[in-house]
């Protein structure tokens, strides 16, 4: 560990920190359909899009209405993009000639890209069309990010009412998010990485003649485009297989900043708006600051992995001077060190997002332990666009449940009681993760198509298939990349993606119709305030607690069960 | 007010939403339309306009940052390339399809714990040692990188590899040494990333020194 790298870390938060405010101001006009800057621009686009999809603008949705939408449109997506993958070949710019994507990979993308997850179980230059990027997947980026806002949006609206029986209008919300938010966004930001390099073009691939005499065909694209609502939107399915580690999605240490920031720059300015639309701003800031602790610790231990690798590359210098620090560099790019590296895969896992600029199977056992535990903790550090706030938001009403018992008064959470039904949609979002992850990963560590997938024996085999099923029902999309591929795991791991992404909305958006409908009731001696450090504490203990519990004894088995080999020489 | 910790039920069930069947044909159609509208604007409209911007504004940078010479392409700045001569600095090895293949990126992917890593990374540091003897191997030079383009080494790297091109192409290793200090790029203002030294602009600069 450098004194630089800590100061890195430094910045990127100060940097976030600073972006909080405006972004929660600006996603609360956007989504409580107040007035923007952008409106004379946007108003009229905006009107237009109802006319053609027949929305009714001013209708309100009740809870079942709203998910009901949310699906349907989720449905439509997936067949889509399932259509234009199989039909490729006979579409327009394919300058690489590519063939259709097979039927079951086809399913696969399709479901991993609705969901928000982006696992790709295939190398996208060889296999992907410009075309298919631009229109099958990239924008499944926007749809599935803007999904996800909507629906925590509708939860803070649940919160917010009071016997209420609707909680907004998804078409609305839908095209409000992405006309307002991450439309120009993207323009701004995909300019800015084409400036550090990314390229955006149409061409077909350029055969370069390299310096001693060979052949070098360079792969590239409309890449910018895509990679800025990869990250803004915590999708992270990479144009090229490398995904963010590769020069041409991520050239300089400057678009590697940029890109860590647009992951939580959302996620954190929904803690904001939490605060100003419950009328609680310190809600919203104790929230910010249980995150801000759980990604912290992430990133201590695994920038101390890394700095510490074992005795296997002990023969190459391990003394840092002041040009090259120590670490694990298998796996990993020069230009981003250890400290960028590590920064990246906490945060990419904190959120939902997946991408990665380094590979996480080459990191050290409790190194790689940190990006599979943030994932299992539920992505509730900022997570994923509005994912994230939803998951956090079904925390907090655990933990104000498990307050009301300690001190015996019915639990209250912002003047609302917190009854049985909303703490069994809350455990019914809490026990599906778990559920679907240990099952997976326990019948693909038995069937022969399960192992003969994995890359690296000993534990770590086990980890592979452990961190993939937790990354698909996690909709993270990053991966122990190693893992192999075949028929069983595609089919698998697709209905792994849509189970963790669409079972565990509807709890989260039948809650929010519960909460709306309720009354308000004003605050009493008894209740438990939820602007407190000691709140934010009970929220820390809560996700890392139920996690431990649900979790520690896979990890036991995976890397904690490496790391101790490891150390003691063991190879495999 | 008088609270127990007892939970009651719901005072008032959820309303029950009237899921008609035109509500659920409408909804299909609304899907079904917003799914082509929205996928024209940001699946169409906004990455062709940007190609276009982009074309504009970072001409270089939109195509690839390709590096041309006598008209010719002989690379990219972004992307590794192979060189095994004496005379040419080294990039990191390459797990992108059989090295350095830039429609195949990616990383190796094996774990600390795999016995493959610990033999491979041993027995380069054992060919290397030779080559340099008394000075420690650089780890990025026995590492591969997570793209297997990783355009950059570490200075150290360059410095380690210094004598052999100097031997090789009959100059002091001085003005070598001279020739990497100018190609290193430091942290970006100071801060951000680690400093590298970018191999195949290295190597250019050597063969035009050579001319």
């Amino acid at each position: 560990m450098t004194v630089n790298g800590w100061l890195q870390y430094a910045v990127y938060s100060l940097v976030l920190l600073a972006t909080v405010r405006p972004v929660g101001i600006y996603l609360e006009h956007v989504l409580e359909g107040r007035r923007t800057w952008l409106d004379p621009l946007l108003r009229p686009v905006e009107r237009l899009i109802y006319r053609l999809c027949g929305v009714n603008a001013d209708a309100e949705m009740s809870w079942r209405e709203y998910a009901f939408a949310m699906l349907g449109l989720s449905a439509a997506t997936l067949v889509f993009t399932y259509v234009i993958e199989r039909l490729q070949a006979n579409l327009p710019w394919n300058p690489q000639h590519l063939a259709n994507v097979p039927t079951d990979l086809a399913w696969n993308t399709a479901a991993s890209f609705t969901t928000n997850t982006n696992w790709q179980f295939y190398t996208p230059e060889s296999t992907i069309s410009y075309l298919t990027e631009m229109l099958g997947l990239a924008t499944h980026n926007f749809w599935s990010a803007a999904v996800g806002i909507v629906v925590a949006v509708a939860l803070v609206r649940g919160i917010k009412r009071t016997q209420s029986s609707t909680i907004g209008n998804f078409w609305v919300d839908m095209t409000r998010t992405t006309l307002y938010i991450l439309t120009p966004a993207c323009i701004l930001y995909a300019l800015l990485l084409v400036w550090q390099g990314v390229p955006q073009n149409l061409h077909a691939y350029t055969a370069a003649h390299t310096v001693e005499g060979a052949t070098q065909t360079i792969g590239q694209g409309p890449v910018a485009s895509q990679e800025a609502i990869k990250m803004l939107g915590t999708n992270g399915g990479g144009f090229f297989n490398a995904n963010s580690a590769h020069p041409y999605e991520n050239p300089t240490p400057l678009s590697n900043f940029l890109q860590i920031l647009s992951i939580f720059i959302i996620p954190a300015g929904l803690t904001f708006m939490l605060g100003r639309m419950t009328g609680s701003p310190g809600h919203g800031w104790a929230v910010f600051a249980a995150m801000f602790v759980l990604f912290t610790a992430g990133f201590a231990v695994a920038y101390w992995a890394e700095s510490h690798p074992y005795g296997a590359i002990h023969g190459a210098t391990q003394t840092a001077t002041a040009t090259l620090p120590t670490g694990n560099y298998e796996g990993k790019e020069v230009r981003f060190g250890i400290a960028d590296s590590t920064l990246f895969a906490t945060i990419t896992t904190d959120a939902s997002c997946g991408a990665v600029n380094s590979m996480h199977d080459s990191f050290t056992p409790l190194g790689g332990m940190v990006p599979l535990a943030n994932i299992m903790l539920g992505e509730v550090v900022f997570g994923g666009v509005g994912a994230g706030l939803y998951g956090m938001l079904i925390f907090v009403v655990l933990s104000v449940f498990i307050a009301g018992l300690m001190v015996g008064r019915t639990p209250e959470y912002l003047g609302k009681k917190i009854e049985a039904y909303d703490v069994k949609m809350s455990m019914l979002y809490a026990l599906i993760f778990p559920l679907i992850i240990l099952v997976f990963t326990a019948i693909f560590v038995l069937i022969p198509q399960g192992l003969t997938a994995m890359s690296n024996p000993g534990p770590h085999g086990f980890s592979e298939v452990l961190y993939s099923f937790t990354s698909g029902a996690g909709n993270n999309g990053s991966a122990f990349a190693g893992l192999g591929t075949n028929w069983w795991y595609n089919i698998a791991m697709g209905f792994d993606m849509l189970v963790g992404r669409f079972l565990m909305m509807i709890p989260v958006l039948a809650l929010a119709g519960n909460l709306a409908q309720k009354k308000s009731v004003p605050p009493s001696p008894g209740t438990f305030p939820v602007n407190t450090t000691l709140f934010a504490v009970l929220l820390v203990g809560t996700v890392l607690i139920l996690g431990a519990l649900t979790f520690f004894p896979a990890l036991s088995l995976g890397p904690i069960l490496e790391h101790l080999l490891l150390k003691s020489g063991q190879l495999f | 007010m008088h609270s127990t910790a007892t939970l009651e039920p719901s005072q008032t069930v959820a309303p029950k939403a009237s899921l008609r069947s035109s509500a659920v044909h409408s909804v299909w159609k609304t899907s079904i339309l917003f799914t082509l509208v929205t996928a024209a604007l940001v699946g169409l409209v906004y990455p062709l306009v940007l190609t276009g911007v982009a074309h504009v504004l970072f001409p270089r940078q939109a195509a690839g940052s390709l590096i041309l010479r006598n008209g010719q392409v002989i690379g990219s700045e972004l992307i590794a390339q192979s060189f095994t001569a004496d005379k040419y600095f080294h990039p990191r090895p390459s797990a992108a399809g059989n090295g350095y293949d830039a429609t195949s990126s990616g990383g190796t992917n094996l774990a600390l714990s795999n016995a493959k890593l610990a033999q491979r990374i041993q027995s380069d540091i054992d060919r290397l040692a030779k080559e340099n003897p008394g000075h420690p191997v650089p780890i990025d030079l026995v590492t591969m990188s997570a793209s297997g383009l990783d355009p950059d080494i570490t200075p150290d790297d360059a410095y380690f590899q210094a004598p052999r091109v100097a031997k090789a192409r009959g100059l002091s290793e001085d003005a070598v040494r001279a020739l990497i200090a100018q190609h290193t790029e430091g942290r970006t203002l100071g801060l951000l990333g680690e400093a590298r030294v970018n191999v195949l602009e290295l190597n250019l600069a050597l063969d035009d020194a050579a001319k």
